[in-house]
């Protein structure tokens, strides 16, 4: 499945793993369960993890051990359900995580740009995602009110120069 | 009031042509209605019973005459001549063509309007008093504070996809005009001990088919937290709400699940940590400038009393009927505050031609008028009128058949647009509305019963505040049949309560006599000074349940 990152399309270097399965050699992404279950196991493997959160769980659940994650993915289950965009916002902040955040699911392009706002900077989406999407979709709103964790000044900001 | 500066006007133009992409991706199929569906309800276009809808965000319900005259022009050009003012202070195009709607949005970005967040799972259009920057009974305008929880609600990149929509209003007097425990947030402005102003946070009320009066959260955030504590609300709702049933996303339900002493403390730690990180307070500055734009206008110093106001009051009945009710007291000598009743005997609650819209705006151009209100009762407010202007100004309205003397009485109805338009709808309510004003139409009848809000909906959404009536009526739907169900003692003021169901609804036949029936034992039981809804609460259900089901019973002899 190729994937968006910085703009571009990228290959998933990790493998996704499912809860029942052996793990692969290298890269690989896990449940919230299976991480909490092999936690030593999994972070004394000689390569980068990440952890797909299902819509539900807030990364908080990860505590301290979010630093030593290389990808936190979020998921959307259905475009409606936005409570990932308080997730990738509490990662930034709170948690002051710094790797990957992938958005995983039924995202629309129009949530693109909301979705940088907050903190996301890798996309798997529907084959309607693509860079030329993501793009045109960052293109639409110049300007914005909201202080947000990609540090784009706000219109209150620019007022003020 | 406020003048968009060229970002604020960006901002809006991209928005049109942003959507104005959404509408041809929709046109060309790339987007399926599913996709569509809360991209267009973010913008306030619904589908309808027979058609589109667009709702048109007057934010807290403040509008120039330009803007007025704005309203009427696409009203004509791309709908049938006339708008509707709904109870969330915006007006409604009830048929425009979903081609059309890019147009009439740029139309409305050249005066400064826009169609953003009127609905959708979003933070909607905020509300406020109507009466604001002209009342005495104000710690401060509401409204600065509502433009600039506008700016920071409008396209809010982490609370654009809540699990339900999200209703803001502002108050800053005691007596609450805006229904403000009612929403799913309520600001108050308020002074605190050492006289410092600020604001009192309530969340988790609302209507609907669980409705709640909203529980306090914060006594008192200093000013320059507002918007942290804002944020802190939305991020613990965005977090934490039920996304598995459509009837129980709201902030209302998550509040009473988990209790108001819990909301609050998760309340709290968000908020510390946003106000620690510092990135939402607002300066004094910010405030002030916002402020600025809101000023009120400079009042001539005028004696009271007004000869010729009064002279008129005098000689012409009619005038000072009007006067007796649908004036208020304003905050300068010489003024008043103005309702234009929207509910002429026998119409449409809320509507308005283009016409009358029109003749408004040259009224308000004539008088030197540079604002007009919106209230969520669905009538038009001028808020600052000289009153020996207001002579003139009534013997305009009344050509305009704009001056009917009913503000707060028993005929000034709230009512939803129900089964005539609404695909929601479980009943008819304007026909109903119409009928029921018919019956209480003589003024002399009206003034008798006082104090009396009728508030009446379609369905169980409760867009027409049925919960909030002092009588309160909902159309429900028995085995393909409409029916109304009756509520009593309902307040959407200071004193909020939700209405108690009487009992089994009444046929569109019956509910007229049982509402009249039920206004007439009132008449009957009341003591001296009390309102309909103080009687009510003095006696109970009781008595007025013996009265209303007096024709079923006849029925069923
Ligand atoms: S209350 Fe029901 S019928 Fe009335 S406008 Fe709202 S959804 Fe439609």
């Amino acid at each position: 499945m190729p994937l968006i990152k910085n703009g571009d399309w990228a290959d998933d270097e990790f493998a996704t793993v499912a809860d029942d399965a052996a793990l692969p050699e290298g890269a690989v992404i896990v449940s919230l369960a299976r991480f909490e279950k092999e936690r030593a196991a999994l972070l004394a493997r000689n390569a980068r993890l990440g952890v797909h959160l299902a819509a539900p769980q807030s990364p908080e659940a990860l505590g301290e051990d979010v630093h030593r994650l290389s990808v936190v993915v979020l998921d959307f289950p259905a475009f409606k359900d936005g409570r990932a965009f308080s997730w990738a916002r509490l990662l930034r902040t709170r948690l002051g995580y710094t790797g990957e955040i992938r958005a995983h699911g039924a995202f629309l392009v129009d949530q693109l740009a909301h979705m940088m706002r907050v903190g996301f900077t890798a996309f798997d989406g529907d084959a309607r995602i693509t860079p030329q999407a993501l793009a045109s979709a960052l293109g639409e709103i110049s300007y914005r009110y909201q202080p947000a964790p990609d540090g784009q000044k706000t219109i209150r900001q620019l007022r003020a120069r | 009031m406020y003048r968009y500066d060229e970002f604020d006007a960006r901002f809006v133009a991209e928005r049109v042509e942003q959507f104005a992409g959404q509408v041809a991706r929709r046109l060309a199929g790339e987007l399926s209605e599913d996709e569509f569906k809360p991209l267009r309800l973010m913008n306030g276009l619904y589908l309808q019973l027979h058609a589109y809808m667009l709702r048109i965000a007057v934010p807290y319900g403040t509008l120039a005459p330009r803007q007025l005259r704005k309203l009427a022009d696409v009203a004509r050009r791309f709908d049938k001549g006339y708008g509707h003012f709904t109870t969330r202070t915006n007006m409604q195009l009830n048929w425009p063509r979903l081609a059309d709607v890019p147009a009439i949005l740029r139309e409305l970005a050249t005066v400064e309007m826009h169609a953003i967040q009127t609905s959708g799972n979003c933070i909607r259009n905020v509300t406020a008093d109507h009466f604001a920057g002209a009342t005495p009974e104000e710690i401060e305008d509401p409204r600065p504070l509502c433009e600039i929880i506008r700016q920071w609600s409008s396209l809010h990149p982490e609370f654009t996809f809540l699990a339900r929509k999200f209703k803001i209003a502002v108050g800053a007097t005691v007596h609450d005009r805006a229904a403000l425990l009612y929403h799913d947030m309520a600001v108050e402005i308020v002074k605190n001990a050492e006289g410092r102003t600020g604001y009192r946070v309530s969340a988790g009320g609302g209507m609907g088919r669980t409705p709640y009066i909203a529980q306090l959260m914060c006594e008192f955030v200093e000013r320059e937290d507002i918007l942290a504590y804002l944020e802190a609300v939305l991020r613990v709702y965005n977090q934490d709400s039920r996304r598995d049933n459509i009837h129980k996303q709201r902030i209302k339900i998550l509040v009473n699940a988990i209790g108001a002493e819990e909301m609050r403390r998760r309340v709290a730690r968000e908020f510390e940590e946003i106000k620690a990180q510092g990135y939402l307070r607002l300066p004094q500055e910010e405030l002030d400038r916002i402020a600025a734009y809101f000023a009120p206008p400079k009042f001539e110093p005028i004696a009271e009393p007004v000869a010729e106001y009064e002279a008129a009051r005098t000689k012409d009945k009619r005038f000072a009927d009007w006067c007796a009710h649908n004036l208020a007291a304003h905050r300068a000598p010489g003024y008043a505050i103005a309702t234009i009743s929207l509910k002429p005997i026998g119409g449409v609650p809320g509507d308005c031609t283009s016409e009358q819209m029109e003749a408004i705006a040259d009224l308000m151009d004539a008088f030197g008028l540079a604002e007009i209100r919106v209230s969520h009762e669905q009538n038009l407010v001028l808020p600052h009128v000289k009153k020996r202007d207001l002579p003139a100004i009534f013997a305009r309205l009344s050509e305009l058949g704009l001056a009917t003397p009913n503000a707060g009485l028993v005929t000034d109805i709230i009512c939803c647009p129900g089964l005539d338009y609404c695909d929601l709808a479980n009943a008819r309510s304007i026909p109903i509305a119409q009928k029921i004003a018919g019956r209480f139409a003589d003024l002399k009848r009206q003034e008798e019963i006082g104090e009396l809000k009728i508030k009446m909906s379609g369905c169980i959404n409760a867009c027409g505040h049925h919960h909030a009536g002092h009588i309160g009526i909902l159309g429900v739907d028995k085995k393909g049949v409409e029916h109304y169900q009756l509520q009593l003692g309902g307040s959407g003021a200071e004193d909020a309560a939700i209405g108690e169901i009487m009992g089994p609804g009444f046929t569109a036949k019956e509910i007229t006599d049982a509402v009249e029936r039920v206004v007439d034992e009132y008449l009957r039981l009341r003591q001296p000074g009390e309102r309909f809804l103080d009687t009510y609460r003095r006696v109970g259900m009781e008595p007025f349940k013996n009265v209303a089901y007096l024709e079923q019973l006849h029925a069923a002899y």
